[in-house]
């Protein structure tokens, strides 16, 4: 436990210093380097920055709308049916939209049913292999101007829910 | 595709609103979010100029080399269409290094470089310069679709925001989901992995 708090403080200071320090090592003008990667990083999310408004607008609007909410209760019905929880339905709904929205749900339910309980297992797992699917494939597409983004959803939502599914059963094997 | 996911989003999030009498909130929604996105946008100027400076110096001192090699195998195989050597392979390797070591902030960069050369690619293969299916500008490559499943089936090896807010939540233990998140997370990437190859068999639709 320590060691991976430990390691989570360690790991930026070390990746900046070790680059660096090989850099120099190497002969390499870092410092010139730098700058030329910096202003390449630096239009790519000027260039991004519409996109990001556009969509946050659209993903804030649907949230305040209380969609979400009401979308998840719907599935949570149905889900109960095959072992899925339906306490878990509106983390997984709003994960797909919002990681930091995702963190207060999550953190609702471990406060709820408490962190090593069925639900707390499964929620916890699940966190680590789900991902904000509709925020990185816009921010993502619009980078390449790609408006027709042909399997990327269906294979990401297929790919989500296999992780789902291995996260109930290793949960049901933990408890 | 993202046309319709966003009108959808803004329609069906402005009639649920009407309906549920919160149009208040929705009016303070879509002015805050903007705003939030500017200022999301700024934080990540620094973040992404930072990131990408670092991983400029790094390639030049040879280190992204090093570990393209180590990839490659896989990237070859995931990603046939892209040439040996070419940029794009370069972001990935760094992309899906970043992912797997739970290093977000750094993932994002090289991804979004990852899709622009993976789009000059496609601007190449228009101009008959590079091999591989002609597709009409804004159609996604294979090599895009796979790489945003890859990504976004998230291969992670330490959850470590997950293992904080579980001991700030009191868990016996708190990192003891550390194994099975990696073996949730390695189900998801293979059926990730299994559903693109199969999707891009599937040729030009």
């Amino acid at each position: 436990m320590h060691f991976f708090l430990f390691l989570s403080d360690f790991i930026v200071p070390f990746v900046i210093f070790g680059i660096v320090l090989y850099g120099l090592l190497q002969k390499v003008p870092v410092y010139d380097r730098f700058i030329k990667g910096a202003r390449s990083g630096f239009l790519t999310v000027i260039k991004i920055m519409p996109t990001l408004i556009g969509l946050m607008v659209a993903v804030g609007i649907l949230r305040a709308s209380g969609f979400l909410e009401f979308l998840s209760s719907g599935i949570g019905k149905v889900t109960g049916l095959i072992g899925f929880p339906g306490e878990l339905v509106p983390l997984t709904v709003v994960k797909m939209f919002s990681s930091s929205a995702a963190t207060g749900l999550l953190l609702d339910l471990f406060k709820e049913f408490g962190t090593d309980s069925y639900i707390g297992l499964i929620a916890s797992i699940s966190m680590s292999c789900t991902e904000t699917i509709f925020y990185t494939m816009s921010v993502y597409f619009m980078t390449a101007k790609v408006t027709k983004t042909r399997f990327t959803l269906p294979g990401a939502l297929f790919a989500t829910a296999a992780g789902l599914a291995a996260s109930v059963v290793l949960a049901g094997f933990m408890q | 595709m993202l046309n319709k996911l966003w009108a959808g989003m803004i329609i069906v999030g402005v009639m649920f609103g009407a309906f549920t009498g919160k149009m208040p909130e929705i009016t303070n929604a879509a002015l805050d979010s903007a705003k939030e996105a500017v200022t999301l946008c700024i934080t990540m100027v620094g973040v992404m100029s930072l990131w990408v400076g670092l991983m400029e110096i790094a390639e030049c001192a040879g280190i992204i080399k090093a570990a393209s090699r180590w990839m490659r195998p896989f990237i070859k195989w995931m990603f046939p269409g892209v040439p040996k050597d070419h940029p794009a392979e370069k972001y990935i390797t760094t992309n899906t290094i970043a992912n797997i070591l739970g290093l977000g902030w750094a993932a994002t960069p090289a991804g979004l470089k990852a899709m622009e050369e993976l789009e000059k690619i496609e601007e190449d293969r228009r101009r008959g310069r590079l091999p591989g299916i002609v597709r009409k500008r804004g159609i996604a490559s294979n090599e895009m679709c796979t790489f945003l499943v890859l990504n976004i089936s998230s291969l992670q090896l330490i959850p470590v925001n997950v293992i904080a807010f579980r001991s700030q939540y009191g868990s016996v233990n708190p990192a003891g989901i550390v194994g099975a998140g990696i073996l949730a997370t390695m189900v998801s990437t293979l059926a990730g992995i299994v559903f693109c190859k199969m999707a891009e068999g599937k040729g030009s639709s």
